[in-house]
Order: C-alpha cells, then sequence, then structure tokens
C-alpha cells in the first residue's frame, strides 16, 4: 500500500496539545455535516488564533509529545483535516486521537525528532517510507511507519471507505 | 495439565477470549468480538449513527448496545434540545433496546443499570470508558467513526497492551480516596507516564475500597495515558453488580495468573496518603493539598463521573455537617447519576449539604466541560471533583485549579 509523499508548510506547536484547545467545547454541537464543519475556525483559538485564519490546504501539524489528549471527540482531527491539514507529525500520540486521525483519512506519524521542526518550515513526508524531509533545514527524519492494515485503511481514504468496501465485497 | 500455558494478565484473558485465541502476547495485533458498546449523545446518534445510516448497515447486534445522553442535558438551548430529540428518534427508529436519557453520567449509569459484568471485553465512545475496568471488564476509549465500523461489524483491532501493576498497599485514610491516589501516580509519572499500557490496581488499599470509588482509580487511567485501568473482580465487585441487576457473577475467573509478565510494578502507600489537588492545566500538577492552603476560591463543584458518587457525596457531608459556605461562594453539587442523587436524598447527605449552602444541579456531564450552570466565570478560580483541568476544559483561562473536594 502506497500514499503519496505530502509537502507543506509546517505549524508548530509544543507538548499536551490537547482536545479541547483543538475542538473547544460548543464549536462542535448539532446534528449536521454543516453544523459540524462550522466549528473549525474555533480550532486552537486559546492557544493561537492566527492558526485557523492562516492555515491552507496542504499545510502540515506538527507538535511535540502527547498530541490529541483528553476526549475521544473525532472532531478535533476532522477540524485540522477541514482546514486543510494533510498530514499530522508529533513525537508521540494520545491512541485514541492517534487512531482518530487514521480512521477520518489524516495520516499522523509519530516522529521522534518532530520537535526539531520550526514554524513555517517547508517538509515532504513519506507516509509509506516513514519519512519526513525538512526542505527548509535539509535535513531527513525517521518516522515510525504504520503497520500494514493502517496503510490499506488510509489508501482508500479512512474507515469508512474501507468499510464500505469491505461490505461490498462480502455483499 | 501438562501443557504449557503462558501465564496471562487479566487483560490478556479477556483481549484472548475476546479474539477466539487461547493466548495473545503484548505487541500482538489481534481483532476481537465486542461484548457491549456504549455511545452517548455527543459520539453516539448524531455522528456514529449518522455515519452508520451512510453505510447503510442495521446495529450489529442490538442486545449489546447502550445509548447514554448525558453530554447535552439540561441545556437551555435549542440547539441541545433538538439533539435530545434527535438521539432519541435515532434510537427507537434503529430498534435500540437500551436507551437510557437524562438519568446520569455513562461510565456510571453502565454498570448502575446492570450492563457491565467481569470478563466482558467493552467499547465505549467517550475517553473515560476506561471507567468499567473496576468492575473486571476490559473497556477501551474510541472515536466515533471506530464505533461505526463496531456497530456495523461488532469487531474492532487492539494492538495487546502491556500491563503495569499499581499496588496500592495499605488502607486509605479518612479523607483521602481513589482520586487522590490517581493524582498521586499522575503526579509522579505524568499524564503519559503509562502510554499505552493497562494499569491494573492491586493491594490492601483497593480491596479495602468501596467498589464506587474504585471506579475512580479506572476512569482515570485515562489521565494516566493508558490504554485503560482494571481492577480483578471480588466479592465485593460480586455485592455490588448483583444489586446492581447484573446477576450473578463469575469473580474466580477473572484474574491475572501469579506468574504473568508486567511491565512494570508500583507500590503506593495508601496509608500515608494525604488529600491531593492538581494546579492548572493538568492532573500531573498534583501535590498534597497543603501546598495550596490559602488560596481564595470562588467556586467549588462537587460533580462528574469522578467526584460525586454516593460515597464522594457521604465524605463530603462528613465534612460539612454544620458548616455554612461563605457568602458570594458558588457550591454546586450535580450528584453523578439521578439512581445516587435518589440514594443520597433517602439517606440524608443531600440535606447536608444543601444545608452547607450547595446549589443541587442535574446529572450529567455539563459541568465538566464547561457547559450550563457549572461553567465557572472568566477570571474565577475554581476547585472541582471532575477528572481534568486542562485549559479549555473547564474554561478557557488558566486560573482554575481543582481536585476532589472533600
Amino acid at each position: 500500500m502506497t500514499h503519496a509523499p505530502i509537502e507543506g508548510r509546517a505549524w508548530k506547536y509544543g507538548d499536551n496539545i490537547d482536545t479541547d484547545l483543538l475542538a473547544p467545547i460548543g464549536s462542535y454541537a448539532g446534528t449536521t455535516d454543516a453544523e459540524l464543519a462550522a466549528g473549525a475556525p474555533q480550532c486552537l483559538r486559546a492557544l493561537d488564533p492566527d492558526f485557523a485564519k492562516g492555515v491552507k490546504e496542504g499545510d502540515i501539524f506538527v507538535a511535540g509529545a502527547n498530541l490529541g489528549i483528553g476526549s475521544s471527540r473525532e472532531a478535533a482531527p476532522l477540524f485540522l483535516k477541514l482546514l486543510g491539514i494533510r498530514v499530522v507529525l508529533a513525537r508521540n500520540f494520545a491512541r485514541i486521537f492517534y487512531r482518530n486521525c487514521l480512521n477520518i483519512g489524516l495520516p499522523a506519524l509519530a516522529c521522534a525528532e518532530a520537535d526539531s521542526i520550526e514554524m513555517g518550515d517547508r517538509l515532504s513526508v513519506d507516509p509509506t517510507a516513514g519519512t519526513a524531509e525538512n526542505l527548509t533545514q535539509k535535513r531527513t527524519l525517521a518516522c515510525e511507519p504504520l503497520p500494514d492494515h493502517l496503510m490499506a485503511m488510509l489508501a482508500d481514504g479512512g474507515l469508512l471507505p474501507h468499510l464500505e468496501k469491505r461490505l461490498k465485497r462480502r455483499a | 495439565m501438562g501443557d504449557m500455558k503462558r501465564a496471562m494478565t487479566l487483560s490478556e484473558k479477556i483481549i484472548a477470549r475476546a479474539a477466539g485465541k487461547k493466548k495473545v502476547q503484548p505487541g500482538e495485533i489481534v481483532t476481537c468480538a465486542v461484548d457491549l458498546a456504549m455511545m452517548h449523545d455527543s459520539s453516539g446518534p448524531r455522528l456514529a449513527g449518522k455515519m452508520l445510516d451512510e453505510l447503510g448497515v442495521p446495529i450489529w447486534d442490538v442486545d449489546k448496545l447502550v445509548v447514554v445522553t448525558d453530554h447535552y442535558v439540561n441545556l437551555p438551548d435549542e440547539t441541545y434540545v433538538r439533539m435530545q430529540t434527535h438521539a432519541a428518534e435515532w434510537c427507537k427508529s434503529h430498534g435500540v433496546k437500551h436507551f437510557i436519557q437524562d438519568k446520569g453520567i455513562c461510565h456510571i449509569v453502565l454498570p448502575e443499570y446492570g450492563h457491565v459484568r467481569p470478563g466482558l471485553f467493552c467499547v465505549g465512545a467517550d475517553s473515560h470508558s476506561t471507567t468499567a475496568g473496576a468492575l473486571g471488564a476490559f473497556m477501551v476509549g474510541i472515536g466515533a467513526s471506530e464505533m461505526t465500523g463496531v456497530l456495523a461489524t461488532g469487531e474492532i483491532w487492539v494492538r495487546v497492551p502491556e500491563t503495569a501493576r499499581i499496588e496500592v498497599k495499605g488502607r486509605l485514610g479518612a479523607g483521602v480516596a481513589a482520586k487522590d491516589v490517581v493524582l498521586k501516580i499522575c503526579g509522579e509519572h505524568g499524564i503519559m507516564g503509562f502510554d499505552y499500557q493497562v494499569v491494573e490496581f492491586c493491594g490492601s488499599g483497593v480491596d479495602a475500597m468501596p467498589v464506587e470509588d474504585r471506579l475512580t482509580l479506572t476512569n482515570m487511567a485515562a489521565e494516566l495515558g493508558a490504554k485503560t485501568g482494571i481492577i480483578a473482580p471480588d466479592a465485593k465487585t460480586a455485592e455490588t453488580l448483583a444489586a446492581w441487576g447484573a446477576g450473578k457473577v463469575d469473580v474466580k475467573a477473572w484474574r491475572s495468573d501469579a506468574d504473568a509478565t508486567y511491565a512494570k510494578k508500583i507500590v503506593i502507600d495508601g496509608a500515608a496518603l494525604g488529600p491531593q489537588v492538581a494546579a492548572p492545566s493538568s492532573p500531573e500538577n498534583a501535590a498534597d493539598v497543603a501546598e495550596h492552603a490559602g488560596t481564595k476560591l470562588d467556586q467549588a463543584y462537587l460533580g462528574a463521573c469522578t467526584g460525586a458518587k454516593v460515597e464522594d457525596l457521604r465524605m463530603a457531608a462528613k465534612i460539612l455537617k454544620g458548616r455554612k459556605a461563605a457568602k458570594g461562594f458558588r457550591f454546586l453539587v450535580a450528584p453523578s447519576t439521578a439512581r445516587m442523587r435518589e440514594r443520597a436524598a433517602a439517606e440524608g447527605t443531600l440535606k447536608v449539604l444543601e444545608d452547607a449552602g450547595a446549589t443541587i444541579l442535574p446529572s450529567g456531564c455539563g459541568g465538566c466541560i464547561g457547559m450550563g450552570a457549572a461553567r465557572l466565570p472568566e477570571n474565577a478560580v475554581g476547585i472541582s471533583s471532575t477528572n481534568r483541568n486542562f485549559l479549555g476544559f473547564w474554561v478557557e483561562a488558566p486560573k482554575v485549579s481543582r481536585a476532589r473536594t472533600a
């Protein structure tokens, strides 16, 4: 299973970015896709109000340790995806957030050297090879490759399209 | 017998059974059949339910699904009323048998209504789903898409976690409870101190604990970075589960083998432990309450799945009997569940709290997630019995400390 390398600009934050920062209370209520999407501009409002305003399609989200600690709310990675983030790198992840990223089709890679990345660096991330090229600093960072069953799910676009395919095959 | 049998921890035994295997090893990826799935009004019908409908398949087994409303309850806002109606209608149209509306916080309601039993493999679409582990079940928190997968197939993949053993040596002293144990551990080992491990609590301090209080130990496994928490069931577990309508349970079968392998073993001196308070904005900022002596408070919130069960309310009542909250100080109490409110009212505990100046709020998650009457005003300093104190969790001002109130 392969996933094309993703090139973009890094938005770099520190340790312990929790789900309340990513999807604040009140930002993800409602029963429709439109209502949920309307909350995305609230992402990180308490930490960096410029993030949601400045982030562009194809950008890359980078954090330190424990990215996504807190609640199981899927709005946290979904808001990143809706704002245009195409891949997430962190020194390590909280387990539910990590699964949520992959389930919604947003590649998430653990990168021991994520702290070396600076805000605004240009990166090229290859989820299949498990590497991140820092084009600004001209250095290659090793990431933990994803197991095959998760690469297969990502290649389908996430858990739901993956399930749809499986269920169709079964029918 | 004579066959070579690898000793297993309680969690490994449950995962192996759910995966249809004789044994499993930490690190191995297996697919498990789900015995019980729980979702609430935030993660459930409006998200996982909607995605299930988009897939166009039915719920795999309506006997094994419990839907609880606790997040968007008692809020006088049109959006929330609409969400409640949506949840109720979705459950009705999908033949959901176990729909528990407005009766309290899902993690306590789930066992209180007899759904949790030792040995079950369970998932819940909420991060504190780890709570059920206190009754000898293996339960993990998942997101809404993952729950959709479970609703559609009844299965989920799991990387078998290592188990860390936390022994609480010695009975806890007066005014000290499970919450203090977890905050102490979190302060020493950090909020990701047990990353992807199962924390198994044991020892004389746990044996002596009421089952209600044990639920707080496993609830806050989430604050230790653990995949989940678990406690081997004993006679007290069986007695509590019988009272909650779970029927007769097998407590002997569900325990770790004596020679099981643990990733680490930690011992905490329960008898020497004092009350803990975690300063803003992480539970790992825990310290002895004495370090915060003299802090002026504007509000106290005795609520949540961690801190407002009957045992917790009794502890607060014992301290507050005959006392009165200062003028201008907000003292808010939201019992964890409606049934617990009834029990606390019947025995006079609620009256003691009300006499001390408490406003009794409806049961639900509102106070914890900064919604409803318990929301801490901007720039106010509060103390609470909730499990988290992240920036933005209760308020978006860093001036908040929280801990068990008693």
